[in-house]
């Protein structure tokens, strides 16, 4: 749906990003590239600890540093380098032109004040609104996220909603100032499967109303396959596979990237005798990876999986894969 | 929340009751005499004709319901009357009086209570004005020079005891430097700024040593506190929504860290009154540390048994208000 020809909103280039931990350096961010593309939904999947939070979160400066360092990278959004503006500057786009929604609604909002001050607090400091300027749009975002009675409820505290109900609200407060990019940290990944569906119908529909850029974190393929343009896939800090989602589905390359596929259950279809589970465990990266971080778990691996750590390869209009024995289309089909 | 605080207050008072029973029956059972310290050449016969003066000869469950009821009852009645100058049936209702001084022992109360106020008062006060920003930015820049240095400072302010920070600092600051005075004037009046400069030079002391063991006691829960705040969700969101540094500390932070340091803050009160009695001795204030410790020495007991319960009847009190206030600074909590 997206030629190559639409700018980018968002380009992110060699991110790398270290912990400085008691028992020495974790490398949870390898070398990560990727851009987005106005209007479009970019999801990325991966296992826990694949690094996905942290890279979106170094892309705006959310992490606390120390322990955090990003070392290397450039992140361009609309002509400005996020990882060497100032802080003031970085305040200006956080929240602003950059939204962001994590993952647990439970405690993700300040339990002491009440959701109309939550949900105002940017688009005062943003928007330079006055206060009833302000509890006006707030009343707004609250219906456009779906929450009833919303002019009455923006005296209510966060524990007097639901999971479901306090993650609108959150959408509603990364939402606030019309943001360019909306980063989605996991957002339905504590919710219950009703809710969850809400959510995801709730974001297509705004996404479609707004046509703002959105990233989507998640582990479900499911979700993905629902809702997402293209879909970063992630292993050990890196991007391993990069695709758009229909050819991803038909045609993963990386072997990561079929093993996730084939973990997803399969409704229709013959059901399998047990689902399939990747053996092992993710990686902890001490260093910087000098060879592929798949490897251990992986049945595809070569000599050169050892000594050398694969780049990212195109192999198709829009696909590249970092693996040097990477699934064959025809291997894919029959597995 | 009115409904529950108006349950509490109920409940409080057989709570006081009893208090003051178990106050007044260790009382009786401690071996004290209040004739003991005067001079051997009375005879025991006028020893014991002084006793009975006192009502002391009365069996237990009389003298304690005497006190109940003139305390209870009497002292009230006799305050609506001086605030209203009205007069309620007879003239003279007994009152507690002092085995010592013979006075009453609600007046002298009343005579004592402002010094101790000004000092206890001012060094609760100095303390956590001290302590909250100290306790906030050790938080904030944990493990820096400051914050090492702020623990180290509180741990000695909370383990070395007031009577020897009070004597330590009468040894520097009166003896060795001469800057203020070792005892507290409580006759000094304030009239213009010379003698208000005299009255801060004495009160500084006191203050000080009360300040310094409060503030150490107090920084330690509100850099707790802030460290268990500053690593919450919230605060990342708030961070995500672009907001500055001092907003999110100062607003987000702080707000939620003050619900367990307010009550802290509130609970601490009577227990200040009770770390007074030694400051108050040490720096010579006359108030009321000082009025319990002389009724103890004099075997006073009614002035023993009301100074008591009024430090039970705060503790009571500010249990309370420490639960009220939990009410109002955290919406999540709903007592009714
Ligand atoms: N504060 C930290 N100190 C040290 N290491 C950290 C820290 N935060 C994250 N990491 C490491 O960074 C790596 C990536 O973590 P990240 O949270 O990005 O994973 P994730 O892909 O978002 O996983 P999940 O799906 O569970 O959210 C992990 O290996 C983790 O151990
Ligand atoms: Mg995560």
């Amino acid at each position: 749906m997206l030629d190559g020809a639409t700018p980018s909103v968002l380009d992110v280039k060699g991110l790398k990003t270290v912990f400085k931990t008691r028992r020495g350096e974790v490398h949870a961010v390898n070398d990560v590239s990727f851009h987005l593309k106005a209007g479009e939904l970019l999801g990325v999947v991966g296992e826990s600890g694949s690094g996905k939070s942290v890279t979106m979160m170094s892309l705006i400066g959310l992490l606390p540093s120390p322990p955090a360092e990003v070392r290397n990278g450039t992140v361009m959004f609309e002509d400005q380098d996020l990882l060497t503006a100032t802080d003031e500057q970085l305040r200006a786009v956080r929240g602003a032109r950059i939204g962001f929604v994590f993952q647990d609604p439970m405690t993700s909002l300040n339990p002491v004040f009440n959701v109309g001050f939550q949900l105002m607090e940017p688009l005062r400091k943003h928007m330079g609104m006055n206060k009833s300027a302000a509890r006006k749009r707030a009343v707004e975002l609250l219906e456009l996220v779906g929450i009833p009675d919303a002019a009455r409820r923006l005296k209510d505290y966060p524990h007097q909603f639901s999971g479901g109900m306090r993650q609108r609200v959150m959408i509603a407060i990364a939402l606030a100032c019309d943001p360019k990019v909306l980063i989605a940290d996991e957002p339905t990944t504590a919710l219950d499967v009703t809710i969850q569906a809400q959510i995801l119908e709730l974001m297509k529909d705004l996404r479609d109303k707004l046509g703002m850029a959105v990233v989507w974190i998640t582990h479900d393929l499911g979700v993905i396959a629902g809702i997402a343009d293209r879909v970063l896939v992630m292993y050990g800090g890196q991007v391993v596979e990069h695709a758009p989602v229909r050819e991803l589905f038909k045609n993963p390359q990386h072997p990561y990237t079929h093993a996730l596929l084939q973990t997803v259950p399969n409704v229709r279809g013959k059901r399998e005798a047990r689902l399939e589970v990747i053996e092992g465990q993710p990686p902890i990266l001490g260093a910087p990876p000098s060879s592929c971080p798949f490897r251990p778990r992986c049945a595809r691996a070569i000599a050169r999986c050892e000594v050398e750590n694969p780049l990212r390869e195109p192999v198709s209009q829009g696909h590249d894969v970092a693996c040097f024995h990477p699934v064959s289309a025809t291997e894919a089909q029959n597995a | 929340m009115l409904t529950y605080t108006i349950r509490r207050l109920l409940i409080a008072i057989p709570t006081l009751l009893f208090i003051s029973l178990i106050i007044f029956l260790i009382l009786d059972l401690a071996p004290s005499d209040p004739t003991a310290s005067l001079p051997l050449t009375i005879p025991p016969e006028v020893r014991a004709e002084i006793r009975a003066s006192l009502g002391l000869d009365e069996p237990v469950h009389i003298r304690f319901g005497l006190w109940l009821y003139q305390f209870f009852v009497n002292e009230p009645i006799n305050l609506i009357e001086q605030w209203t100058g009205a007069s309620f049936g007879e003239e003279s209702r007994p009152r507690v009086v002092s085995w010592q001084t013979r006075s009453p022992v609600v007046d002298l109360i009343a005579q004592r209570m402002p010094q101790t106020l000004w000092v206890v008062g001012t060094s609760y006060v100095v303390g956590i004005l001290i302590a909250v920003p100290i306790g906030v930015i050790s938080a904030y820049r944990q493990y820096s020079w400051f914050d090492q240095l702020g623990t180290f400072i509180s741990m000695l302010g909370f383990s070395v005891p007031t009577f020897f920070t009070g004597v330590l600092f009468i040894v520097i600051f009166s003896v060795q430097l001469g800057w203020f005075p070792s005892v507290y004037d409580t006759t000094h009046v304030v009239t213009d700024f010379a003698s208000f400069w005299v009255q801060i030079k004495q009160i500084i002391m006191p203050v000080m040593v009360l300040g310094l063991f409060n503030a150490s006691q107090i920084s330690r829960f509100m850099r707790a506190s802030m460290l268990d705040n500053l690593n919450q969700d919230y605060v990342r969101t708030a961070r995500a929504k672009g907001l500055s540094e001092q907003v999110v500390v100062l607003v987000h932070v702080l707000r939620n860290s003050m619900i367990p340091v307010v009550t802290v803050i509130a609970l601490g009160v009577p227990q200040v009154f009770g770390g007074a009695i030694i400051t108050e001795q040490v720096f010579k204030v006359n108030g009321l540390g000082h009025l319990l410790i002389g009724a103890i020495q004099g075997g006073d007991i009614p002035t023993v048994q009301t100074l008591t319960f009024i430090f039970a009847f705060l503790i009571v009190l500010f249990n309370l208000i420490a639960d009220v206030l939990y009410g109002i600074l955290d919406p999540r909590i709903r007592y009714d």
